[in-house]
């Protein structure tokens, strides 16, 4: 166990703190609460039923998602240092872990941002009148619309056409859209302009970024459920269905395990900024508790939502089909209504079936428009945007929408770097000149360049393959990797005196039962069941072709064999570190004694051991 | 125009060669109608089908579509093809109705003011009506969505393209804040960095002189001060 003494002279500077309790909760509370909670966990209740999907999800978060939350936040309080330190300070054996973490913190960052960026186009596309994915554009001699647009929805021609301009395969990567810099550039200058000073800037952007959110959903909330419609969303969230399906344990698991954003890290290091003696039990929880019930809040408007546009959709279908047979009939303007379509229907069939047989009326079920589910970008930017142009005051909501979408990314963004930039500095590979702006804004300019490949044509294709497979398995891997460590090799009786000298009471039997046998258990479970089901499904993805035959379905493609190595290289060398690490410490432990471990503290220079030991002498 | 016929034919011949020619013209005007029916009927090769939805355009206000409104509606086509065609005068009487049901719709044909037999071709009626669909869609408080002629397709309106497109004027005003902001924090933490630097170069300065001249506390202490024996901690915090 490190000595007290040492913590705090790491080459004499001092660690940063917290201003106060209220920004280092809200910070970890908005690492936790993400866009996930918001497109995430609404389509979860959707596709296994409401009501029924919670218990499990609940359970999980109890027996798997608190303990895990509640090592994190200890461990990085207790040892002060950022991720590496942390698991190099508890096993030497260990530290692989750290870097595990970093390494996957540095692949999420990646991508994550990128989702910040497209949020940010969506909200600066969102000042105009009208609302530019509410049409089709003109083709280019004024004849007609845009043919692709109106095979598609001008929804989905704004997401695939205007925002991604994507390519038909991933073969094809198309060129840089400069439109995607732009906006890409402009949500790496906000994180960095967020993470310049540290927790300090951090701590005085979340107080907005992690509370507007909040805000934002309350509106909608209000709004919605004065929406027609509304009611007929919400029943489908409150259905009660039995629990048929094992796969949703397996769902709920891994939802609560990656909406708790355990295993980047970055929690390590938000905690590892606080005072030592701060009761990080009942922080754990409140987070935990908060992220679940903000998951939760979010899926009444949403829900709501959903089904004021399956209410839209159902009655544009029917008024479709009623203008075909006032036509048809040359029945008086509006005598047929959406109200006694049915009985004008049945009358028409009887007397002329064959005629209403050529119109070629659709079938228009309000079951189906509810039915339909979308979850990731899909339900952001087609299937919300499409809803929120039926509203009045579209472009209020819309905004509104996208500036909530944005603070839940950018307040998740601050985890995801901390858990790069606290390790980097722990491993003291910042040069004493640097100055921490500098090197912030250097990783920032690095990450910006590297998420470049995501502004090409293919870029949604390599999003969802980084989404897929780092932000995954590596996580799970990392977690179990975790709490062996904490309850096996540092020990369950050297953590229980941590966290007493800590929160000033030993862990109940629950934490201690859950460490030791129940998580570990339920994260092996997960690991294997989630690898067992991505092996069975095929290596496909959904391209956006229009020149496919049932376009607008999307063309289900598998991975072209060079992709799927990639694939397969993403998920295996962010952990393929902790055994690396094991084996050179392994290594060197066995060639000789002194390994040069530069990750303790400096020893104090002016602790001379040999004039120490002159001086004990009688 | 009856009257002078009719007293013409009388003193030209007799009463009985008066009274034929009066039945002949009498059966003209019977039979013209009759004539005109023929040239407007349903799907005619010449002719138009109109549809207008009253209720979906005007709701409360929609007025009832009546033979006068039918009226109107001769006027408004005569008024376009004489708009087209400007050296011809087209009449009330040279646009024919026919096939009108309730819902509104029904069929037009358009005569030439030369020969009432003779029907204009569709695409010269088009041009008109494309010509003036403006105007006549306004008489009848309609759109080219409520006021359709089946067959010509209303012309889409241009879209508006603003010189610059409106989300890099707010993409503009964003990276401008968000720029301004990152330089003045980068100013003030460097401005903070050297006030720290400069205070303690000149209290460490103060205080190491200090010590040497044996001065602590203010009292002068004799001997020469042994540096091996300073608590010079504070020296490592830089």
């Amino acid at each position: 166990m490190p000595e007290e003494g040492m913590e705090d002279s790491k080459g004499g500077e001092e660690r940063p703190k917290w201003n106060n309790k209220a920004e280092y909760l809200l910070t970890c509370i908005g690492f936790a609460v993400g866009v996930g909670n918001v497109w995430r966990f609404p389509y979860l209740c959707q596709i296994y039923g409401g009501g029924a999907f919670l218990i499990p999800y609940l359970i999980a978060l109890v027996f798997q998602g608190l303990p895990l939350l509640y090592l994190e936040l200890a461990i990085g309080q207790r040892l002060r240092m950022g991720s590496i330190g942390v698991w190099n300070s508890i096993s030497p054996y260990l530290g692989g872990v750290g870097v595990a973490s970093m390494v996957v913190s540095f692949c999420v960052s990646l991508f994550y941002n990128t989702i910040v960026a497209w949020v940010l186009w969506y909200l600066f596309n969102s000042f105009q009148e009208p609302l530019p994915w509410s049409q089709c554009p003109l083709n280019h001699n004024n004849t007609g619309y845009v043919e692709e647009c109106v095979e598609s929805t001008p929804v989905n021609y704004f997401w695939y056409r205007k925002t991604l301009n994507i390519t038909p395969n991933m073969e094809t990567s198309g060129s840089l859209q400069w439109w995607m810099v732009v906006s890409l550039a402009t949500a790496w200058s906000i994180v960095y302009i967020c993470f310049i000073r540290g927790i300090e800037t951090i701590g005085k952007a979340v107080y907005v970024t992690a509370t507007f959110p909040y805000l934002v959903l309350t509106i909608f909330l209000v709004r919605a459920l004065t929406l027609p419609g509304a009611y007929e969303g919400l029943i489908y969230l409150f259905t009660w269905e039995i629990l048929k399906n094992p796969q949703v344990w397996l769902d709920a698991a891994t939802q609560i395990f990656f909406s708790l954003s355990v295993a980047f890290g970055g929690l390590i290091s938000f905690s590892s900024y606080n005072n030592q003696k701060n009761n990080c039990e009942k922080d754990a929880v409140l987070v935990g508790v908060i992220n679940s019930a903000t998951s939760i809040y979010a899926s009444i408007p949403i829900f709501a939502i959903l089904g004021f546009k399956a209410h839209t959709n159902y009655v544009s279908c029917l008024n479709g089909n009623i203008l075909a047979l006032t036509n048809d009939f040359d029945i008086s303007d509006m005598n047929i209504t959406v109200e006694n379509y049915e009985q004008w229907f049945d009358s028409l069939n009887g007397t002329h079936p064959s005629r209403v047989s050529d119109l070629n009326l659709k079938t228009c079920d309000l079951q189906t428009f509810l039915d339909q589910s979308a979850s990731g970008t899909g339900l952001a930017f087609i299937v919300f945007t499409e809803a929120v142009i039926s509203m009045p005051g579209s472009q209020v909501w819309a905004v509104l929408f996208f500036i909530m979408l944005f603070s839940l990314g950018l307040s998740s963004m601050f985890g995801n770097l901390e858990g790069v930039l606290t390790p980097l500095h722990d491993l003291k590979l910042v040069p004493k000149w640097m100055p921490n702006e500098l090197f912030t804004a250097i990783i920032c300019l690095l990450l910006f360049l590297m998420a470049l490949i995501f502004c090409l044509g293919s870029g949604n294709y390599w999003l969802e393959i980084f989404n897929s497979y780092v932000g995954s398995v590596p996580f799970l891997i990392i977690a179990f990797f975790e709490i062996i460590a904490v309850a096996y090799i540092y020990g369950i009786g050297r953590f229980s005196d941590d966290l007493e000298f800590m929160t000033g009471h030993r862990p109940n039997i629950f934490w201690k039962v859950c460490w030791l046998v129940i998580s570990p258990l339920m994260l092996f479970v997960v690991l294997v069941a989630y690898v067992a089901v991505q092996a069975q499904t095929p290596p496909t993805y959904a391209a956006w072709n229009p020149d496919y035959v049932n376009f607008p379905d999307t063309e289900v493609l598998p991975y072209p064999d060079w992709v799927f190595a990639i694939c397969v290289l993403l998920s295996s060398v962010p952990v393929i570190s902790i055994p690396l690490v094991a084996i050179y410490r392994l290594i060197c432990c066995m060639s000789g004694r002194h390994s040069k471990d530069s990750l303790h503290n400096d020893p104090n220079p002016y602790a001379n051991e040999d004039y120490v030991v002159e001086r004990a002498r009688p | 125009m009856i009257s002078y016929v009719f007293w013409g034919s009388l003193a030209l011949s007799g009463i009985k060669e008066g009274m034929l020619v009066w039945i002949l013209f009498l059966l003209c005007q019977v039979g013209a109608p009759a004539l005109a029916q023929d040239l407007c009927q349903r799907d005619a090769p010449n002719g138009y089908k109109v549809r207008i939805s009253l209720k979906t355009a005007l709701g409360e206000d929609a007025y009832e579509w009546n033979q006068s409104e039918m009226f109107f509606f001769q006027a408004t086509m005569a008024f376009a093809m004489r708009r087209h065609f400007q050296m011809e005068t087209y009449n009330v009487d040279n646009i024919i109705l026919c096939v009108q049901t309730s819902r509104v719709s029904f069929w037009f044909v358009v005569t030439s003011p030369d020969n009432t037999t003779m029907l204009i071709p569709k695409a010269d009626v088009e041009k008109a009506v494309r010509m003036s669909r403006h105007r006549i869609n306004n008489a009848f408080l309609l759109s080219d969505r409520t006021l359709e002629f089946l067959g010509i397709y209303p012309t889409l309106a241009a879209p508006v393209n603003p010189d610059t497109p409106p989300w890099l004027i707010v993409f503009g005003v964003v990276i401008g804040a968000v720029c301004v902001g990152i330089i003045a924090l980068l100013i003030s933490s460097l401005l903070q960095k050297r006030r720290k630097e400069k205070g303690m170069t000149e209290d460490g300065q103060d205080e190491e002189d200090m010590q040497v001249k044996g001065v602590e506390n203010g009292i002068n202490l004799d001997g020469t001060y042994n540096r091996g024996f300073t608590d010079d901690d504070r020296f490592t915090k830089l």
